[in-house]
C-alpha cells in the first residue's frame, strides 16, 4: 500500500471529491488530503503544509494550472514535488504545455481510477 | 470561411457529428458514473428543468448543452461520489456543469483539428423550464437523446453561423 499526502487543486468541489475517490479506489492510501478552488489557493496552502503529490486542472478562475506550476518553483516547500494535470484540454499541445511548464503527468477527463494509478504510479515508488 | 450549414450538408456529416456527440457522452458516463447510457429514439419533449452549457470558441463556435430532469440529475452525482442519492444534492449543479464540461471537452477532441483550435467556457447551469433559448440566424443544431437509468438526457450542440477551416 502507498501512503501520501495530496493536493488537489480544481474549481469544482465535486471533481475533487471525483479525484479524491479515484485516488482511494486506485489503491491510493491518503494519509492527508488537501483542496483548493485555484492555483492562489493551493500555493497558500503550500506554503503552510507539506505534500507529496498535486493534481491539478488546468483552466480555473483566479489562478490557472499552469501558471500555478511556473509560480511553484518559488515555494520551498513544493519545489520537487511532481503535478499532474487533470483536465478536458486533451490536446497534443495542451499536454505539451502543461510539460513544458513542469507537469510531470497528465491525465484527461474523463478517466478512470486505473488512469490515474497509471499516471501517478512513478511517483509513488519509494513510498511506504 | 465556410458556413455551418454548408460544414454539415450532408447526411454523414451530420451522423458524423451526432455519433462523436453520443460517444463523448457515453465515455464520460461509463468512466465517471459507472453507467451504461443507450439511444433514445424518442426527441427529447421540453420536460428537463436543469440545463448545463459549455461554450465553444475557435476554430468552433458554439455552445454544447446537457439536459436533464432534477431525478436523472440527482442520480447522477450520486453515481459519480458514490453516495445515496439523498446526500448528493448540494453538489447536483456542479456536478451537472463538470458533465457538460467533459462532454464538450471529449467531443471537441474527437473532431479533427478541434482539440487545439477550440476553447471552452467554464460550465453554466440554469434550473428550471421557463426560458427560451436564441441562436443567432444561420446556426446549426444538432441533437442526440440518450436514456440514463431510463430517463432521458438531450445533448445538443448549437453552432454559430461561421466556422474556420483547418
Amino acid at each position: 500500500m502507498n501512503s501520501i499526502r495530496a493536493l488537489i487543486i480544481d474549481d469544482s468541489s465535486v471533481m475533487r471529491k471525483i479525484v479524491e475517490r479515484s485516488l482511494r479506489q486506485a489503491g491510493i492510501e491518503l494519509t492527508q488530503v488537501f483542496e483548493a478552488g485555484n492555483g492562489a489557493e493551493a500555493l497558500a496552502i503550500l506554503q503552510e503544509s507539506q505534500v507529496d503529490l498535486i493534481l491539478c486542472d488546468i483552466n480555473m478562475p483566479v489562478m490557472d494550472g499552469l501558471e500555478f506550476i511556473k509560480q511553484l518553483p518559488g515555494v520551498a516547500n513544493a519545489k520537487e514535488v511532481p503535478v499532474v494535470m487533470i483536465t478536458t484540454e486533451g490536446s497534443e499541445s495542451h499536454v505539451v504545455q502543461a510539460l513544458s511548464c513542469g507537469a510531470r503527468g497528465y491525465i484527461r477527463k474523463p478517466f478512470t481510477p486505473e488512469q490515474v494509478r497509471e499516471q501517478i504510479k512513478p511517483f509513488l515508488e519509494g513510498k511506504p | 470561411m465556410r458556413s455551418v450549414s454548408e460544414l454539415l450538408s450532408t447526411d454523414s456529416n451530420r451522423e458524423e457529428w451526432i455519433s462523436s456527440m453520443e460517444l463523448a457522452t457515453r465515455e464520460v458516463f461509463e468512466m465517471m458514473l459507472g453507467c451504461k447510457l443507450t439511444r433514445s429514439e424518442i426527441a427529447a419533449d421540453g420536460s428537463f428543468d436543469i440545463t448545463a452549457m459549455v461554450g465553444l470558441a475557435g476554430q468552433m463556435c458554439g455552445v454544447l448543452i446537457v439536459r436533464c430532469n432534477a431525478r436523472s440529475a440527482t442520480l447522477m452525482v450520486s453515481k459519480m461520489l458514490g453516495l445515496e442519492p439523498g446526500e448528493a444534492s448540494p453538489d447536483v449543479l456542479d456536478a451537472i456543469g463538470e458533465i457538460c464540461n467533459m462532454v464538450a471537452g471529449n467531443f471537441k477532441n474527437k473532431i479533427a483539428g478541434m482539440g487545439d483550435g477550440c476553447l471552452l467556457s467554464v460550465p453554466t447551469v440554469i434550473t428550471g423550464k421557463d426560458y427560451s433559448l436564441h441562436s443567432l440566424p444561420g446556426s446549426a443544431s444538432l441533437e442526440v437523446t440518450l436514456l440514463f437509468e431510463s430517463m432521458p438526457i438531450a445533448i445538443t450542440l448549437q453552432l454559430a453561423a461561421k466556422h474556420s477551416e483547418n
